[in-house]
């Protein structure tokens, strides 16, 4: 693999993981409001 | 709103910080290309120290007040500080093979340390999972995330310490503070993409302490509902 190749496989995992993780956040902490809003 | 805000500012510093790393600064004269992975994969290591050390000093909280709060702070800080930590993991697995000629050596204590800091934290967030009862899940939890927070200056000195493949600290060390080891142009974007990422670790603890406290509340309501249920069971059957 060249520098290149281990450059976009370094960003790709770490800035498309934050994102991924981000999103999965707002996904459960959406869900988890809906639950709540429903109970009350 | 606010939260909103801090999260659109933090996705427009990494988003920069990032075109930085890779087209504006020049890649360095004997690593190549390879020492742009430097840049994410530092700052997350030091998110993960904060991270954990913020799960400790919640946990410290937890003992000191009984107050749910800092359990639900001290989940939040281990969860992210796992992610960042795999991110670091990852990160310097990228730059070790075109650098040092191998992804991983457990000789080297740095390494090796911080995947026993990974696995701790795994362990943190799994053993959560073994009891119902918040207090007693928030009093086992606080005491495996003090101790295992004695990593964390291990993880860090073991460069100092020990040898092994991992080079010495470049300004995170007491003299080289204001002597880095490195050109200035190469730590200015360090420090930049090291704010932008504390910026995004805000957000998230922000937005992840908010998931926990909901979680909470559903599991208290939870329990109320089956105490109440068991009252009237036993009504019914005297």
């Amino acid at each position: 693999m060249t520098d290149a190749g281990y450059v976009i496989a370094a960003y790709g995992v770490i800035i498309g993981g934050l994102a991924l993780y981000a999103f999965s956040l707002m996904r459960r902490l959406a869900s988890k409001r809906d639950h709540h809003d429903e109970a009350r | 709103m606010k939260t909103r805000i801090l999260g659109a500012v933090a996705l427009i510093a990494v988003a920069a910080m990032v075109l930085v790393a890779l087209f504006v600064v020049p890649a360095d004269l004997n690593q190549g290309d390879a020492q742009r992975i430097m840049y994410p994969h530092v700052a997350s290591a030091w998110l993960g120290y904060l991270s954990f050390g913020v799960t400790a000093a919640a946990g410290i909280g937890w003992l000191w007040k009984r107050d749910m709060r800092f359990d639900a702070v001290a989940l939040s800080a281990a969860e992210i500080g796992v992610v960042f930590t795999a991110f670091a993991i990852w990160g310097g697995m990228m730059w070790g093979d075109p650098v040092w000629g191998v992804m991983w050596q457990w000789e080297d204590p740095r390494l090796t340390t911080t995947a026993l800091l990974l696995a701790l934290y795994v362990g943190y967030l799994l053993l959560r999972h073994l009891t119902d009862d918040p207090e007693r899940r928030a009093t086992r939890a606080a005491i495996v995330g003090i101790v295992a927070a004695v990593d964390i200056p291990i993880v860090h000195f073991s460069v100092e310490w020990w040898r092994g493949l991992h080079q010495t600290a470049t300004i995170g060390s007491p003299d080289r503070v204001l002597n880095p080891a490195a050109p200035m142009v190469f730590v200015g974007t360090l420090l930049g993409m090291l704010a932008a990422f504390t910026l995004a670790w805000v957000y998230l603890m922000i937005r992840r302490y908010q998931l926990a406290r909901l979680e909470v509340e559903r599991e208290e309501a939870a329990r109320v509902e089956r105490l109440m249920s068991r009252h009237e069971t036993a009504e019914v059957a005297r």
